[in-house]
């Protein structure tokens, strides 16, 4: 029985037997070392790149793909998603992103729960997207003012779903962080001052915990064991705040508390550039975000993204959230259109999350070991008007439609079923 | 003295209401007293255009929003208006030439569908919501003009877009929400210095999930979609019986008029053709149910707005000259959007119909030509063959026409007004920005110019603000 459940789960954690397959005549964006290959070929085999590089040959048992000249670039990665735990935003049992029973918070991890049948995740792939780090979101009942959200998970859009778990704890600060701390930013930062030291007690007297020796704890069993790498720097925070003093408060609590930090939202992050850069904190952003949407947000300028990155900050983008996430590469192509490097806005969206959540060994690039995610475009990859021909995840070709091509199919004029 | 000029004022007031009702009898009641009648035009627009001098723009590639595209083309503007538009026009001595060498011209981008100014920027902060009047499901009676704050930083990054015109529409959480309004967008210190002159006014009526939501989660009606329905009858029927009292009241011009009732003036308005059904609408069946509730009170659905279900019904839809307002990438953040797709607007426009894209959001509003971008790229993967000189129709003519302002604005034809955008690149590449755009000739943004300063006051002082625009 046990030998039987052992051959499954071998059989699960094997690479898929996908075929091998050559794009040749390809201009292969790769960023990786190799740059931009303008007329190259990339081999998948056995799930992964097996080759890559201008005087690459097919192999003979290839099934050959002529791009005819075309893009090539690895798949898109989608950072702090709900891919895998939304269907319909407004409809609560179609929403696993967030749960409102007390007493988790930390532990919440979106690799549980994740839904790989979920109709928004082909839309986002026909986005050129093939992976996403998946994050839990707060639900904020009454009496559920947590301060973590939980963990996020690194997942697939084709094949297994989940790829890794922890690959950052999700917390909340500014504004709607201190409104959870009872209305003032000072109030979070005791209060997740005072979480960690019991963390770090926690983790130096779990056997003295078991036998009730320890002072209370405020969190959760469940909670401290899902907080122990972070106070150990071993996972990393992914840290919302927008205003430049909030962002300067966490640099701070991070070099006090030597924590791992990945800055999200940082609508003011061009205001402490340089900080971030000294304290080498990466940073995940929304371009098109240049609206002071409130008080936290007064300096929100399309000009973020190309000043962060000009500066040495590692920048990665994030799409419009769930059903919009297609429209990260439009977000990309916002950033360049106002002066950020091509090559820059699409590392935005591929090596640099890559990076920045611990995948860059797999993912993110074209390069001879990693997974074959890959996609070939007919036109710019950041802009509207290309649009992927071909996705592979793993090397497995993946579907080109989605419910709703299929469903305007049966509404084209030509189409079989109009009414 | 005083007397006698607020009689003359009136007078004239009541005179151009006259115009637009059945012929009065001979015997046609004295004018009422100031607010026992309705007034067409109680809150005037105030808006003059900038200064503005003659223009010429050569040597760009030229989308007239007639569906020409023009190239190494000139567009001369003069006195606000546009005088001419060609290929390789001469330049009349005393015009200040504009090179538009590789770059593109447009007309002004139109948002038919906004809540900038009445859901200002900061807009989490609760006294910005003014867009909608959860008090009662028919708020017929509000008007969106009265929520207009013209400071809000929303207008400068909605122009710094290219966006000439937007019309303002009340929420949808009520069936009946109130009376639109279109603005020009121009830096102002009040909205009738923004409204555009003669626009007609819009009634905001909304199907679907968010009045049933509101009310029936407040235990009273509508709680459902017959409810909904329920409760745009009773209005009409309302407002139907306005109307014939206040006609009958004219017409036998003796008694005493009927007592003036801000909600079924709107309603009446309607009726009589003047206002402009803007009907927030999802789903294929609730458009359809709806065409039937118009043709039973005898009105006209001028545009459906979201409609992202449009493309299930897009011949009747064309049949009926009902405009479609939409998104290309929205969809899935409630049921009724479930089966919205990319190719909305293409399949509309495919069908002979008039496809608009709008915006909803102050972020789109500064994207609205990628979001065409993104429909004419997805109709094209469905094997549409729909050129950009149509496309950009989306968000110029089309919203011009379901906004009743077409005769003036909307496409670049000469005597239209002089509401003109000058692109970087072309206007369906993601790399394209507005550079230049003129209003009525009068120019209200230049890329270069750090003189553009954002209008907005309440970002004066604010920190984080050098680098704007």
């Amino acid at each position: 029985m046990i030998a039987r459940l052992l051959a499954l789960l071998a059989l699960a954690a094997a690479p898929a037997a996908a075929e091998t397959v050559a794009v040749t005549n390809a201009r292969l964006v790769t960023m990786g070392p190799d740059g931009t290959i303008e007329r190259g070929t990339i081999v998948l085999r056995d799930g992964r790149i097996a080759a890559v590089g201008a005087n690459v040959a097919a192999p003979a048992d290839a099934r050959v793909i002529d791009a005819g000249g075309r893009i090539v670039t690895p798949g898109l990665i989608a950072a702090n998603t709900g891919l895998g735990l939304i269907a319909v935003r407004s409809v609560e049992a179609a929403n696993d992103r967030a749960a409102d029973m007390t007493g988790i918070s930390a532990a919440f991890d979106a690799g549980d729960g994740l839904n790989p049948d979920s109709l928004l995740i082909p839309v986002a792939r026909l986005g050129g997207i093939t992976r996403a780090i998946t994050t839990p979101a707060y639900d904020d009942s009454p009496g559920r003012e947590m301060l973590f959200a939980g963990q996020a998970a690194a997942v697939a859009l084709g094949g297994p779903m989940l790829v890794r778990r922890g690959v950052a704890m999700v917390l909340e600060m500014g504004d709607a962080g201190a409104e959870r701390a009872g209305g003032a930013r000072a109030a979070e930062l005791v209060a997740l001052r005072a979480n960690l030291a019991e963390v770090r007690d926690y983790a130096r007297r779990r056997a003295a915990y078991d036998r009730g020796e320890t002072r209370d704890y405020s969190l959760s069993r469940a909670d401290l064991e899902a907080l122990v790498p972070v106070v150990e720097g071993r996972m990393p925070l992914l840290v919302s705040a927008s205003r430049a003093s909030d962002i300067r408060a966490i640099l701070t609590l991070a070099r006090e508390e030597r924590l791992r930090i990945v800055l999200e939202g940082a609508a003011e992050g061009w205001r402490v550039a340089d900080e971030l850069v000294r304290a080498n904190v990466p940073v995940l952003l929304t371009p098109v975000d240049n609206i002071p949407i409130s008080f936290e947000t007064l300096g929100a300028t399309l000009d973020n993204a190309r000043r962060l990155q000009a500066a040495g900050v590692l920048v990665a983008f994030q799409g419009n959230g769930n059903h919009r996430e297609r429209e990260l590469r439009y977000n990309a192509g916002n950033a360049v259109a106002v002066g950020l490097p091509w090559e820059q806005g699409l590392a935005a969206i591929t090596i640099n999350p890559a990076r920045i959540f611990g995948l860059a060994d797999r993912v993110g690039s074209l390069e001879t070991g990693k997974d074959a995610d890959l996609v070939i475009w007919d036109g710019d990859p950041l802009d509207t008007l290309g649009r992927p021909t071909a996705i592979f995840i793993r090397g497995e070709p993946q579907p080109m439609t989605s419910r709703q091509t299929l469903l305007r199919d049966r509404y084209m004029p030509s189409g079989g079923n109009q009414p | 003295m005083r007397r006698a000029a607020a009689l003359l004022f009136l007078g004239a007031l009541v005179g151009c209401a006259a115009g637009e009702r059945p012929v009065a009898a001979p015997s046609a009641p004295a004018p009422l007293r100031a607010g026992l009648d309705a007034s067409p035009d109680p809150y005037p627009s105030t808006y003059r255009p900038g200064p503005s001098q003659r223009l010429a723009i050569v040597g760009a590639t030229v989308l007239t929003g007639t569906g020409a595209e023009i190239a190494n083309g000139t567009v001369l503007l003069a006195d606000g208006r546009i005088e001419a538009v060609g290929a390789g026009l001469p330049v009349p001595d005393g015009y200040q030439r504009i090179d538009g060498a590789g770059r593109w011209v447009t007309p002004g981008v139109i948002d038919a569908h906004s809540h900038v100014g009445i859901w200002s920027q900061p807009d989490s902060v609760e006294a910005h919501n003014d867009v909608n009047e959860l008090t009662e499901p028919n708020t017929a009676e509000v008007w969106a003009e009265h929520s207009v704050w013209p400071q809000d930083p929303g207008f400068d990054t909605a122009r710094e877009a290219g966006i000439t015109t937007l019309q303002i529409l009340p929420g949808s959480g009520n069936l009946f929400g109130g009376r639109t309004v279109t603005l020009r967008n121009v830096p102002a210190m009040s909205v009738q210095e923004m409204k555009f002159p003669g626009a007609p006014y819009g009634l905001k009526v909304a199907c679907g999930e968010n009045p049933k939501r509101v009310y029936g989660g407040r235990g009273r009606s509508p709680a459902s979609g017959m409810g909904n329905v329920a409760g745009y009858r009773r209005a009409w029927i309302d407002a139907a019986d306005y109307r014939r009292r206040w006609d009958s009241w004219r017409a036998s011009g003796t008694g005493d008029p009927p007592r003036r009732d801000l909600e079924l003036e709107t309603l009446a308005g309607v009726l009589g053709g003047e206002i402009l059904v803007q009907n927030h609408c999802y789903r294929a069946d609730e458009m359809a149910i709806m065409i039937d509730v118009a043709r039973e009170f005898g009105f006209r659905i001028r545009t459906f707005h979201h409609a992202n279900e449009a493309y299930k019904i897009a011949p009747l839809l064309a049949r009926e000259d009902i405009c479609v307002a939409t998104w290309t990438n929205w969809w899935g953040y409630k049921m009724e959007v479930f089966d919205a797709i990319e190719e909305n607007a293409a399949l509309v426009h495919e069908a002979g119909g008039c496809a608009i894209i709008h915006s909803d959001d102050p972020t789109v509003i500064q994207h609205l030509n990628q979001e065409a971008a993104a429909a004419l790229s997805a109709g094209r993967r469905a094997g549409l063959d729909i050129d950009e000189a149509e496309a950009i129709r989306w968000i110029t003519a089309n919203p011009a026409r379901a906004l009743g302002i077409s005769e003036t604005t909307g496409t670049l034809e000469p005597g239209k007004r002089a509401d003109v955008v000058l692109w970087s690149a072309n206007p369906f590449s993601i790399y394209a920005r507005a550079e230049r755009v003129w209003i009525d000739g009068a120019s209200v943004f230049d890329r270069r110019d750090p003189g553009y300063r954002r209008h907005s006051d309440f970002l004066v002082g604010q920190p984080g603000q050098e680098l704007r625009p």
